[in-house]
């Protein structure tokens, strides 16, 4: 990948982690304004392909410090055990738990939705990296 | 099949010992239920799928009563003498497992009163068999004519099944014991043609016919008890208690006549033809058979009658000759007619079996085979058709005349042959089934009265009305006595002259067989063929079809929904509508006329970025965004996999690029119209507002679309994020499972 131009290599630095910035705060305001989990997800992914494209698959691996995959798998473990905290509550299956904390002109809500909407986030991105940069390697 | 049971536990061990006790329960169990029978079916139901009033029921009468007696006294012999045959193999008890899965199945076929409890039992002998045929698995041969077996009765098991439902329908009821009468039913016809079917190949009909010699491949206890008194039994079953609600009608008649007595005089001709005496056996079984379905087509009460005794009788001679046959292979090491003479000194059990199971056989008096034949004789005399239906039976008894002198007397009689010098009688296990069995063809042919109220009833159950049955052994110089005088006389001749008559029919070819084998690799190269025209692994074909095919049922769908949709008006349309129109058809456009793949995919992304931005025109930001970011992905994904591929030819996109534009114009029209009628449908918006609703006070969330995704429907969301990282991990195994197998990971 030595051929990609030096613009490209040093814009992408900046443009990852924004990208990244970016999909966490599309996946946070998710639940009242356009966003999510899935993405979110996918605006991440797209930040590492850009890594990618301009470093290499190599690089990008380095970057992500465990496999794609493993990203996936963890992300619809976490999708999960949102979904079974409230069962063990004895609450039914998926039931949205919210918690609020308060300070003095507003709230902080938290809720299992949030954890599952993590977990759809680390779903996407994982399998989206899994598949690209195998694809990637591959050619 | 020699081998030595010195080594072998007594009786098979505990697996052997278990084996034989389970049908002799049954078989004294069913005993104390002679009386009962007699005096009128028992009918036994019980619930099986209350909610639907499904219940399955056991019916027994004279006719399931006879067979199920006969399929544990003989299942009770055989499961003895294969203790003694069989009990030294390691896979003895594999064997015993098969054993008693087809004694059940058969047990069940016969005394099922619902057709389709009977259709499931009939399967499960058609499979037990299939594995009893092949248990000498090692066997190429064996294998080929366990599955030859298999597949015949299978294919007629299923036209059996279509007959049932067509029954069903024409009747109302599954119920054997509430059938109407239906031969005046319109569904007539195909119920006939498709029982029939079914009844043929299972009782080895001609043409259905070559299955059955074949399955000589199995152990001789398998042949013993599968062609005396069951398996091949089953179509007769079927054809005898069918015979009230389906009998009387000139296509019954004529084809059970002509189908049958064409199998009883070709088989027993054949029959002549064999050295093995395993294989004369079984070319007399369906000789047996065709007689069974010959007399069940004339149905006149003497003919049924006739047809009953038989039955009985050939059970009884063939499982005790089949063993014989057992025996000598046992005691001498060849089952080769040729090979085998003067073993009378050697074995005298097996003789003494063989001569009276053999004269039975041959209907001599005063054996029940002389009454059985007495009976059908006089069924013939009187039948409709009786030149032809006389005429098959004669034949056929004569030839089996001269084949029970081949199978039964002549290889214990005269000078001591080779094999005869080292000759050894078989053990008591092995010796009590035979004797018995021909003890009893002596002693109901004496006493033929015992039998008389158990097979009245089985008569009665085939006709469909009480039948007073008086069997005797002499009834006074008459036609039928006249005709088996002849028999003998012409049977003697023909025992005298069988070399020559067998040599005379060698010279014939090889049968059914060799075609058989060619319809098998016809049937395989065809599938290979098939298979691979429709899945030739060329991508372009697969999209082509897929999308023709969806074009077509669109179209069809349209046309019979009959109304075209409004067209919307296009003064509606605004210039931010127009100018997104443009985008998308320039896009599309350029993929169409472009030579180069990767001019044509960004080609297509811009297309969906012009999808994507319909979307926010119609305030769906949500879809928007994701639609946008998965054109990108897919533009990225795409042009990477077309790094790999060669560059594309003008010339063969010319010869493709016509028919794709056309098949993609018409896919684009019908989903035009499709989207149209559509939104010519008034929407329910009830659902729209149940979450608008409830989005913020039960959600805590104004973005009713992730709402619905992460709260409302979590647990979809779940199963399809899980489908995500199942397409993901596939397409990394995939890319990288030959990586992998060349030994060095990454």
């Amino acid at each position: 990948m030595s051929s990609t131009s030096l613009i490209v290599r040093a814009a992408t630095r900046v443009l990852t982690g924004l990208l990244l910035v970016f999909s966490i705060y599309m996946l946070l305001r998710g639940h009242n304004e356009p966003g999510g989990g899935f993405i979110g997800g996918l605006i991440g992914a797209t930040g590492f392909i850009l890594y990618a494209i301009a470093h290499g698959c190599r690089a990008t691996r380095q970057a992500l410090r465990v496999e794609p995959q493993m990203i996936a798998a963890v992300g619809l473990g976490v999708a999960l055990l949102a979904g079974v905290i409230p069962l063990l509550i004895g609450d039914q299956l998926f039931h949205g738990l919210w918690a609020f904390w308060r300070y003095e002109g507003g709230y902080v809500p938290f809720s299992t939705i949030l954890v599952f909407d993590v977990g759809v986030y680390l779903v996407v991105l994982g399998s989206v990296l899994t598949i690209v940069l195998a694809l990637e390697e591959e050619v | 099949m020699a081998g030595s049971s010195h080594d072998a536990p007594a009786l098979g061990g505990p697996i052997g010992i278990v084996s034989i006790l389970i049908p002799a329960a049954l078989f004294a169990w069913l005993c104390t239920q002679i009386g009962a029978v007699t005096q009128g079916p028992v009918l036994w139901t019980m619930d099986w799928v209350p909610s639907l009033g499904v219940e399955i029921g056991f019916l027994l009468d004279g006719l399931s009563l006879t067979f199920a007696l006969l399929i544990t006294g003989i299942g009770t012999l055989i499961t003895l003498y294969s203790s003694s045959y069989l009990g030294y193999q390691a896979h003895y008890p594999r064997f015993v497992a098969y054993l008693l899965a087809f004694m059940v199945g058969m047990l069940g076929l016969v005394l099922s009163d619902n057709l389709l409890a009977l259709f499931v039992f009939w399967e499960v002998t058609t499979i037990s068999s299939y594995l009893l045929i092949g248990y000498l698995a090692d066997d190429p041969k064996s294998r080929r004519n366990a599955l030859q077996a298999l597949l015949v009765t299978g294919t007629g098991g299923l036209a059996f099944l279509a007959g049932i439902i067509l029954i069903a329908a024409a009747a109302g009821t599954f119920n054997i014991s509430e059938l109407p009468d239906l031969t005046q039913s319109l569904l007539y016809p195909g119920i006939f043609v498709l029982v029939v079917l079914g009844a043929f190949t299972k009782s080895a009909q001609v043409p259905f016919h070559f299955w059955l010699p074949n399955a000589m491949a199995a152990p001789t206890p398998v042949s013993a008890y599968l062609h005396s008194a069951t398996m091949v039994k089953g179509g007769v079953y079927l054809l005898a208690r069918m015979n009230p609600s389906m009998g009387g009608t000139d296509a019954w008649f004529w084809t059970l006549t002509v189908f049958g007595g064409v199998t009883a005089v070709f088989a027993s001709v054949v029959a002549l033809k064999q050295t093995d005496i395993k294989q004369v056996l079984a070319w007399t079984t369906l000789m047996a058979l065709g007689t069974l379905v010959l007399f069940i087509g004339v149905g006149t009460p003497y003919a049924i009658e006739g047809m009953v005794v038989f039955l009985v009788v050939h059970a009884f001679y063939k499982a005790a000759l089949f063993m014989v046959a057992g025996l000598i292979d046992h005691g001498t090491g060849t089952r080769e007619v040729d090979r085998l003479r003067g073993l009378a000194g050697k074995m005298p059990f097996t003789f003494a079996a063989a001569l009276l199971a053999g004269a039975s056989m041959a209907g001599l008096p005063p054996l029940f085979g002389f009454i059985g034949k007495e009976f059908l004789y006089k069924g013939a005399l009187e039948s409709p058709g009786t030149l032809w239906v006389a005429g098959c039976a004669f034949a056929a008894s004569a030839l089996m005349f001269a084949a029970a002198g081949i199978v039964a007397f002549r290889p214990f009689t005269g000078p001591r042959s080779v094999p005869a010098e080292t000759a050894h009688d078989g053990d008591a296990a092995m010796l009590a089934g035979p004797l018995l069995l021909a003890a009893l063809g002596l002693g109901f042919g004496l006493f033929p009265d015992v039998t008389e109220p158990l097979l009245g009833a089985m008569a009665g159950a085939v006709l469909g009305e009480p039948v007073a049955l008086d069997l005797y052994l002499y009834g006074g110089v008459n036609t039928a006595l006249i005709l088996s005088g002849a028999t003998f006389a012409v049977g003697l001749v023909l025992y005298l002259l069988h070399g020559s008559i067998r040599r005379g029919l060698q010279t014939f070819g090889e049968g059914a067989d060799p075609a058989w084998d060619r319809l098998m690799d016809g049937v395989a190269a065809g599938a290979k063929g098939l298979a691979n025209f429709v899945q030739g692994g060329r991508l372009r074909v697969y999209v082509f079809v897929t999308f023709s095919t969806l074009a077509v049922m669109l179209a069809a769908t349209l046309i019979r929904a009959g109304t075209l949709p409004d067209l919307f008006e296009l003064e509606e349309l605004r210039i931010k509508h127009w100018a997104v129109l443009i985008f998308i058809v320039a896009g599309a456009g350029l993929v169409a006329v472009t030579n180069s793949r990767m001019t044509a995919v960004a080609s297509l992304g811009v297309v969906g970025v012009g999808v994507a931005l319909v979307f926010i025109i119609f305030g769906a930001p949500d879809v928007a965004i994701t639609q946008l970011l998965v054109e990108v992905l897919q533009v990225v994904l795409v042009a990477v996999a077309m790094l790999k591929l060669p560059h594309m030819k003008p010339e063969n996109v010319k010869t493709v690029r016509g028919k794709d534009m056309i098949l993609s114009l018409s896919i684009g029209a019908m989903v035009t119209l499709v989207a149209l009628h559509v939104m010519a449908t008034p929407l329910d918006l009830r659902i729209t507002e149940y979450f608008e609703a409830n989005s913020v006070p039960q959600a805590f969330g104004r973005n009713i679309v992730n709402v619905i995704l992460v709260d409302f429907r979590a647990l979809d969301t779940f199963g399809e994020i899980a489908v995500v990282l199942i397409a993901a991990l596939g397409a990394y195994g995939l890319l990288r499972g030959t990586r992998y197998r060349g030994g060095s990971p990454r």
